[in-house]
């Protein structure tokens, strides 16, 4: 069970699975859990179904479609491949966990005004990309960003494409605002 | 569905915490809502209406729409507030559930049509929505012609107040007492003429966007019950097959896992109201441990009636199948004496293939049957389907069935068939506890609701003036309807072959047929079923006639389509077909591209138009083919859908449209092999991806003051099409056969 006091995601109701050799410590989203399950439950699942933070969305389960993009001491990884024995000590950022309190993270902040969703089932993990990408490339080019690989079934690509500028220039406008006290 | 009908009135009531509710449904029941008052604005119960004025003069309005991606749980909405004159900036929406419930004459629903299928959300609301929104704020006039002591036509509202002659405003929530007392008008009142729209025909961004950017939104998979068992299955891989032994050993050996046992599936030639495959079904206290039991699963099957199927037998048999008569569709006058009086006859075969939905979210249902009741928890696009389904299956009374609606990922068609929710109640039943099912990928792309496969052969007759005298279009399919679940039987070509579509009715000399071919396969709706599958042939053949006889393809069509005018149109979407509609489309298109200047560097100009449930697109791209690489320069929609409620939501609905027919028609196809489907994951069913679509689809909505019609599905048939056209245009190569770059690579 996840070590008390939870403060994200709901207190699971369903039991985990029977304990396992020593629990595994995860930092997400800045809170400290302790896994007692099966070692390779892969970071999906023991974020779905043990912590019910469910942002994060299965869509394939192989690593083909980037629905559960998180990120990993600050990097896009898609979670469904991790198991949560591979990610003791390191940082998990979830969707979830992406804003600041009330503060939309610059590239969610984006995608409301692109109006990016449709359906919605991807874009969490579009975002968790995103901002990977924006972190590697400040002032991404049309095959920067191009890169992104997670599948949109809706079709949103060209919204997303804008809102991924659109990101770049709110975060680059931050930074300046930031530089002049 | 009809919108408002007779029977519906307009149910006003106060709830216990003071906020006037107002919504739809049956008169008597008016003040007696099934809804408890004291649940009545409470957080995660039922929303017992379409709005609810709060103390704060906030408004909250009910959405009644299955949410797939085609933005009704915005553009709905909206249409209430229009009504209402609420402040849409500070309105709220929120997610209705299921509104099944016994009214005085019988089985009703309290909020209207609430599925999503056919492009019908908006033409239905555009009538019952409306009245429900009018019918509140001439009670909140009423009332405030009462507190003022003036007439109520003196009286006129903005942004969620009632403003008095001299200026004076006051917030709806200060009338919400005064207005629930005042018995509604017996009759419609008069909505908003055009002229006074505040909210139709704005853009207005997704309500929910930002929970779907926050990772809070609910899909029907993010679901959870206490006690739930996680349940996954291993399916059987042969069309009709069944388990014929099992050694669960090693999965009963997997730490969570509670429970495994076989399901069957249905009986082979039986309709599809149940499952859709038999095997084995794991239950487990999380997912992962469900998956693990599930590969260790030791299973054998036995292969049903279709061992033999396959895609190539299909092609073979629908080669054969020509040779008979078929069934007819449409004749106009006399194709065969139109053959023999032809200069010229043009002939073209064309082959589209099966296509799987897969929707991002693959089908998950949670369940809970208790002896006089059940709740259900999925993403949903046939809510009143996945009910019937719980009632047959459990016994239990419809209204005894709570059906709460989340934001669905995706629906495509593929929602519309609830066997999944049958799957969920038939494994809760035997396991006697509530039950959370998954589908993962590869059971969603081996187990569905196919989009048919099918040959089309098309003719056209010329005269010595290279005119066009007649037109014949025999479709070999496996046909639409194939063993539907609790309806008639159709006519085989129904979901193939449309009597009325284009260029029907503007031709002397017409012949259209059907040749049903046999296939295991399950068939249902996909994204604009039959049109996706017949406009590629019908708008391939336009492109293909007008090389032959030296004619521009835009000139050739808009010559064919002749003077403004309306046809009977027998299919869904009619009764009427406007080919000055159609012409719009396809001449605004074509302008847009620069249809008439010439191209170099290898780039070739493609367009295609089609009219699909009420609306008109038309689509052109600009390509090159470079070695083996197609690219694709621009992309543009024209599109004349009715008058527009959200030109945001319309916009993403074309581009999205336009986006998902690239991607199927370049690389998606399901094949069959010894009666299994081939297909197992984004491996070998590759969604397009970015960096093959274009950056950017130029949408162009025609403006319009006629009735709205749905969106989701017209954005789509004249893709493919257009693309192929297109690649004519830029390499004189003739793809007809879908899905384009495999097929372009072998002609290469
Ligand atoms: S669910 Fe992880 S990549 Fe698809
Ligand atoms: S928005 Fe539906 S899959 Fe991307």
């Amino acid at each position: 069970m996840p070590s008390p006091p939870l403060k994200t995601g709901k207190q699971p109701s369903a039991p985990v699975a029977a304990a396992e050799p020593g629990p595994i410590e995860l930092t997400i989203n800045g809170e400290t859990y302790r896994h007692s399950g099966a070692p390779d439950m892969p970071l999906l699942w023991y974020l779905r179904d043990v912590l019910r933070l469910t942002g994060s969305k299965f869509g394939c389960g192989v690593g083909q479609c980037g629905a559960c993009t998180v990120h990993v001491d600050g990097k896009a990884q898609r979670s469904c491949l991790l198991p949560v024995s591979a990610l003791a000590g390191q940082s998990i950022t979830t969707i979830e966990g992406l804003a600041s309190g009330e503060d939309l993270h610059a590239v969610q902040q984006a995608w409301v005004e692109e109006d990016v969703p449709q359906c919605g089932y991807c874009q969490a993990g579009q975002i968790m990309a995103a901002v990977d990408l924006l972190k590697r490339k400040a002032q991404p080019s049309d095959s920067d960003i191009a890169q992104l690989t997670n599948l949109c079934r809706c079709g949103t690509y060209p919204r997303i494409r804008k809102a991924v500028k659109r990101a770049a220039q709110l975060i680059a406008a931050a930074r300046t605002a930031e530089a002049k006290p | 569905m009809s919108g408002l009908s007779r029977r519906q009135f307009i149910r006003v009531m106060l709830s216990a915490s003071g906020a006037l509710v107002v919504g739809v449904g049956p008169a008597s029941a008016a003040f007696t809502p099934t809804v408890p008052m004291e649940l009545l604005g409470e957080a995660l119960t039922s929303l017992g209406a379409f709005v609810r004025i709060e103390r704060n003069n906030r408004i909250v309005i009910g959405a009644r729409g299955c949410e797939i991606g085609q933005g009704v749980i915005t553009s709905l909405p909206m249409l209430v507030a229009e009504e209402l004159d609420a402040d849409w900036t500070r309105v709220r929406v929120e997610q209705l559930p299921y509104g099944y419930e016994i009214g005085p004459d019988g089985p009703t629903n309290r909020y209207g049509p609430q599925g999503a299928g056919g492009s019908t959300s908006i033409t239905d609301g555009w009538k019952d929505l409306r009245q429900a929104g009018a019918v509140a704020r001439w009670l909140l006039i009423e009332a405030a012609a009462q507190h003022w002591q003036l007439p109520h036509e003196r009286i006129s509202t903005e942004a969620s107040h009632v403003v008095h002659p001299d200026g004076t405003r006051m917030p709806y929530a200060e009338l919400v007492e005064r207005a629930a007392a005042i018995l509604p008008p017996a009759e419609p009142v008069p909505v908003k003429t055009p002229d006074q729209f505040r909210v139709i025909g704005k853009p207005a961004r997704t309500v929910d966007a930002r929970a779907i950017v926050t990772g809070q939104a609910q899909f029907g998979i993010d679901a959870y019950l206490g006690g739930a068992l996680v349940a996954v299955m291993l399916r059987c891989p042969h069309l009709d097959g069944s388990v014929e032994s099992v050694d669960d050993s090693d999965a009963r050996k997997v730490a969570g896992v509670r429970e495994v046992f076989a399901l069957d599936g249905p009986v082979p030639g039986s309709s599809f109201d149940g499952n859709l495959a038999a095997g084995v079904v794991v239950l487990a206290d999380n997912t992962w441990a469900a998956l693990k039991g599930r590969n260790a699963l030791k299973v054998t099957w036995k292969p049903g009636p279709w061992a033999e199927e396959s895609t190539a037998k299909l092609e073979a048999q629908a080669a054969e199948a020509f040779k008979g008569e078929g069934v007819n569709v449409r004749t106009d006058g006399d194709m065969a004496a139109a053959r023999k009086a032809a200069k010229r006859v043009l002939e073209a075969r064309y082959q589209v293939p099966f296509l799987a939905h897969a929707t991002m979210e693959p089908p998950a249902a949670l369940i809970k049957i208790e002896p006089d009741r059940a709740l259900f928890i999925g993403s949903l696009q046939n809510p009143s389907g996945a009910s019937s389904v719980i009632a047959n299956l459990t016994g239990l009374a419809r209204e005894k069935i709570e059906i709460r609606m989340t934001r669905a990922g995706g629906g495509f068609g593929r929602r519309l068939e609830n066997d999944y929710v049958a799957e969920a109640v038939m494994i809760a039943k035997k396991a006697g506890k509530p039950v959370k099912l998954l589908w993962t990928r590869d059971d969603d792309l081996r187990h569905d609701f196919y989009r048919p496969f099918g040959v089309h052969q098309m003719s056209a007759t010329l005269d010595r003036k290279n005119q066009l005298t007649g037109f014949a279009h025999l479709c070999a399919a496996t046909s639409l309807n194939y063993r539907i679940a609790r309806k008639k039987e159709r006519p085989p070509g129904q979901g193939c072959l449309e009597a009325d579509d284009f260029p029907a009715g503007l031709l002397p000399n017409l012949d259209k047929r059907f040749f049903s071919l046999e296939s295991g396969m399950p068939r249902g709706p996909w994204r604009a079923p039959l049109h996706t599958f017949h406009a590629f042939a019908v708008q391939s053949f336009i492109d293909e006639i007008a090389v032959e006889t030296k004619q521009d393809a835009v000139a050739l069509r808009l010559a064919l389509l002749g003077e403004a005018r309306e046809l009977d149109y027998s299919g869904h979407g009619g009764p009427k077909f406007d080919t000055g509609r159609l012409a719009a489309v396809l001449s605004r298109c074509a302008e847009a591209i620069d249809w008439k200047r010439k191209r170099s560097d290898g780039r070739g100009v493609g367009i295609a138009c089609h009219f699909t449930f009420g609306g008109y697109a038309a689509h052109a791209f600009e390509v090159s083919v470079d070695g083996r690489d197609l690219r694709i320069h621009r992309a543009i929609c024209v599109a004349d859908v009715g008058r527009v409620v959200n030109p945001l939501g319309v916009e993403a609905m074309m581009m999205g449209g336009t986006i998902d027919g690239i991607s199927t028609a370049l690389n998606l196809a399901i094949t069959v092999k010894d009666g299994q489907v081939q297909q197992s994951s984004f491996g070998d069913y590759a969604l397009g991806r970015m960096a093959q679509m274009p950056n950017e689809v130029e949408v162009i909505i025609l403006p319009s003051e006629l009735e709205p019609s749905g969106a989701g599905e017209m954005g789509i048939p004249s893709v493919a099409p257009a693309l192929a056209n297109a690649i004519y245009a830029a390499t004189t190569v003739r793809v007809r056969k879908l899905p384009i770059l495999p097929e372009l690579n072998r002609l290469l």
